[in-house]
């Protein structure tokens, strides 16, 4: 065996690379089976990320399809309500630069609203029940409508159909649960002074006091 | 004495202290109005139970828990509810929230109440429920409500019961004052929470070296309880729940874990004064000890405070100079907050208003770069890395912070203190955390309306899978009707009728149908034979008009020629079948 493998080493080298090389193929190949992967998870991890308002926005019938758009090479950045932070994680994700905010589809809005149905014009129409994506409305035909606020996603799709224009869109206000420390101006940004001039101007200020 | 341990980090400011414990704890005049926030502790906020208008005497109940977490809320004195509204309180955030203004008649006329004596004979289950209906939370800051710490339906027992007399910031004298001159009371308080607990096989006070007056105090009182005093070395902030544990134990608390995990449970002192005049006196928490200091006020001192009671009625009564201080300032120098106006009540967490003047705490310097000196992280008593979560509160990076365990930052304010370029890094952390759970909220409620999306898709579906099915239905109901004529119901009784009994859309009921509609044809040849002769006539009258056709094409030489004769041949075929079956039927 020594013999012949001395005598061959070229052929000896190829019968043991083709061995292995056999070898870890069919270890591929069970692998893949074995473990193979159900769905696309490209696509759950994006839906993840998306803000879920299914607003449509973006042009497609909610934040899933448009997932399932992205993974397969959509752009980025149509999804508004998501705004810059969802672009950036959907870009970290992928790996790919970070856009700005395609303004086609929409602009960011600061603040979270909600739909309020003014329910003494309300004429109990139902199209505003059909068009809600997440069933947060309630009502029945001919009987005044409500939205359930906290399911609301503030999505806007029930504005457009109201034959009435009984629908606003609220923003939600800020209540002291969910108030929030901000993070402080930060040291060479626009609008902060440094710290000489600042202390020059509590010297005036406390002198000034004085003389009063 | 006791073994005690050594917490990493940790800062020594300036206690400033004696100012305000010379003098013993004194007696305010009732306030004109009291206002009582009905949010003071962590959980749900309580529910209003008295309308305006209403007259209530002292320790009443105004307002009742909304859930297991959350506490009731007693009148602190006798008046008339005169308003429920939203009113400032002592929040960073400066907004308003749900209040109770009792309006005194200065009379403070105490509701009927009775307390127990021999609690050693009551079940644990009802000395919690007694604490729990005296509205009492945790008085060192966090206001936990006591009931549900106490609570006996967890899963381990409590071996260790650890009572809080740290009071290691600054200024703040409330918790020493009040053992200085309650410490009988105060005794037997944790005698009570020693019953509930089950008798823990320790109980220890857990006190900096720097109150001698209330160790003193507490010596006679302990003698032969079982209840030892451990003294330790001062230094800022050993009266964290994690460090204190540590300090007494040396037994470090996991990350995210309670004190009850361990089998511990961990009670501020100024609570179990609160719990023995719920259980022994039967009196709810309608007032505590805050201290009020600063150079800006003339008189320091500590004061029993109604809760409600305004932070200006405070000043005003101890000579408040709005010209020497800038702010007032809720809890001590390291972990308070400046209040929004004075007009804010006092709570049953606030332990000190510091107004200090502007050579006591001068306002903060501007924040200058972070030169990385590393003084942060020396001071951090919790062992973060502050100048890390520093950079990625500023990045935002919520996953390396959270990788820093940045929720196990305890926001004592050491890392501010001792940094040389004025950075207001717990702010940062503040922020950060805020930011980390209003990003988890969005997941959640994102996640919320992703299921409510996919529900409301598959319920559209459904009900347009419902509408296909009843139109197949009604489409084969009519194909039916069509292709059974009466007659041939009546000469196949029993399978014609049992597929119009049953007008339903499976696949059996159709083939049966079928089947059905099948035999009826077959079962009537007098039917066949005439229908067989109408074909046969008509198949010879149409291929006599093909082969005129064909003629025609082939006279005009058109090139349709083959398609005519392909025709005639095909006819000519449909006539000979035709005639083949008459033949076959009429044998």
């Amino acid at each position: 065996m020594i013999e012949l493998i001395s005598q061959n080493p070229i052929l000896a080298a190829l019968v043991a690379l083709v061995g292995l090389a056999i070898l870890f193929g069919a270890l591929l190949g069970f692998a893949a089976e074995k473990f193979k992967v159900e769905g696309d998870p490209i696509v759950e991890q994006l839906d993840e990320l998306l803000p879920q308002t299914q607003c449509g926005q973006c042009g497609f019938p909610g934040c899933r399809p448009y997932a399932e758009s992205i993974a397969n090479g959509d752009d980025i950045n149509k999804c508004p309500p998501g705004g810059q932070s969802t672009i950036n994680a959907i870009a970290n994700l992928l790996d790919v630069p970070a856009p700005e905010l395609d303004a086609e589809h929409g602009e960011e809005s600061e603040v979270k609203t909600v739909a309020y149905i003014r329910e003494d014009e309300c004429i109990g129409c139902t199209k505003c029940i059909q068009a809600c994506p997440v069933d947060a409305i309630l009502g029945a035909a001919k009987l005044m409508h409500t939205v359930i606020a906290d399911e609301c996603t503030g999505c806007d799709l029930c504005v457009e159909p109201c034959p009435v224009d009984c629908i606003d869109m609220l923003p939600v206000e800020e209540t002291i649960a969910d108030w929030r420390w901000s993070i402080p101006v930060q040291p060479g940004q626009p609008g902060q002074m440094i710290a000489t001039d600042r202390r020059g101007e509590l010297e005036n200020q406390s002198t000034s006091g004085d003389a009063a | 004495m006791n073994k005690t341990w050594v917490t990493p980090g940790g800062v020594h400011p300036p206690e400033n202290k004696l100012q305000s414990v010379t003098q013993g704890i004194g007696q305010l005049p009732i306030p004109e109005t009291l206002v009582i926030p009905l949010s003071q502790h962590i959980g749900a906020a309580a529910i209003p139970c008295v309308e305006v208008g209403q007259s209530v005497l002292k320790g009443q109940v105004i307002a009742k828990p909304a859930g297991v977490v959350s506490i009731p809320m007693h009148a602190p004195t006798s008046g008339t509810v005169s308003a429920i509204e939203h009113r400032p309180i002592a929040h960073s955030s400066g907004m308003l929230a749900p209040c109770i203004e009792i309006t005194s008649d200065g009379a403070d006329t105490w509701i009927e109440h009775e307390g127990i004596s021999d609690y050693e004979h009551i079940s644990p289950t009802k000395l919690v429920e007694m604490v729990g209906n005296a509205g009492i939370s945790g008085m060192g800051g966090a206001g936990f409500p006591s009931a549900v710490k106490l609570n006996p339906g967890r899963q381990r027992p409590i071996d260790t019961l650890i009572v809080n007399a740290t009071e290691c910031e600054p200024y703040i004298t409330a918790d020493d004052s009040a053992i200085r001159e309650r410490a009988a009371e105060i005794v037997e308080g944790i005698k009570i929470l020693s019953a509930i607990l089950g008798h823990p096989h320790h109980i220890m006070i857990g006190i900096e070296d720097n109150k001698p007056e209330a160790i003193e105090a507490l010596a006679p009182h302990i003698e032969g309880t079982g209840i030892s005093v451990v003294v330790f070395p001062t230094k800022y902030p050993s009266g964290g729940e994690k460090q204190l544990i540590y300090i007494l134990t040396g037994q470090e608390l996991p990350s995210g874990k309670l004190p009850a995990d361990i089998g511990m449970v961990c009670i501020n002192i100024g609570t179990t004064y609160a719990i023995k005049r719920a259980i022994i006196d039967g009196e709810p928490l309608v007032s505590r000890v805050t201290t009020v200091t600063g150079d800006a006020v003339g008189i320091q001192r500590n004061y029993d405070t109604l809760i409600g009671t305004p932070v200006s009625h405070l000043l005003s009564h101890n000579k408040y100079d709005q010209q020497a201080g800038g702010r007032v300032v809720m809890g001590g120098p390291m972990m308070g907050f400046t209040l929004p106006s004075a007009e804010v009540p006092i709570v049953k967490t606030t332990n000190c208003i510091l107004a200090p003047s502007y050579a006591e705490i001068p306002d903060d310097e501007p924040a200058q770069p972070c030169i990385r000196c590393g003084m942060c992280a020396e001071a951090c008593p919790a062992s973060l890395l502050p100048q890390q979560l520093f950079w990625y509160a500023q990045a935002q990076d919520h996953e390396r912070l959270e990788a820093h365990n940045l929720f196990d930052c305890i926001e004592c304010g050491a890392c501010s203190y001792v940094c040389p370029s004025n950075i207001p890094l717990v702010q940062y952390y503040r922020a950060a955390k805020g930011e980390i759970r209003h990003a988890q909220d969005e997941k959640v409620k994102a996640d919320h309306a992703r299921e409510r999306f996919e529900f409301h898709k598959e319920r559209i579906e459904q009900a347009e899978r419902e509408k296909e099915e009843k139109r197949a239905a009604r489409r084969e109901a009519a194909l039916k009707a069509k292709a059974n004529p009466p007659a041939a119901d009546k000469t196949d009784g029993a399978s014609g009728k049992k597929a119009e009994a049953k007008p339903s859309s499976s696949a059996a009921d159709i083939i049966a149908a079928a089947q059905a509609r099948a035999a009826a044809k077959q079962a009537s040849p007098e039917d066949q034979q005439a229908k067989l002769e109408r074909t046969i006539a008509a198949t010879e009258q149409r291929l006599i008009v093909a082969e005129e056709k064909l003629a025609e094409a082939i006279a005009s030489d058109s090139d349709k020629q083959a398609v005519f004769s392909a025709a005639v041949e095909n006819t000519r075929q449909k006539l000979q079948q035709s005639k083949t079956k008459l033949a076959e039927l009429t044998a």
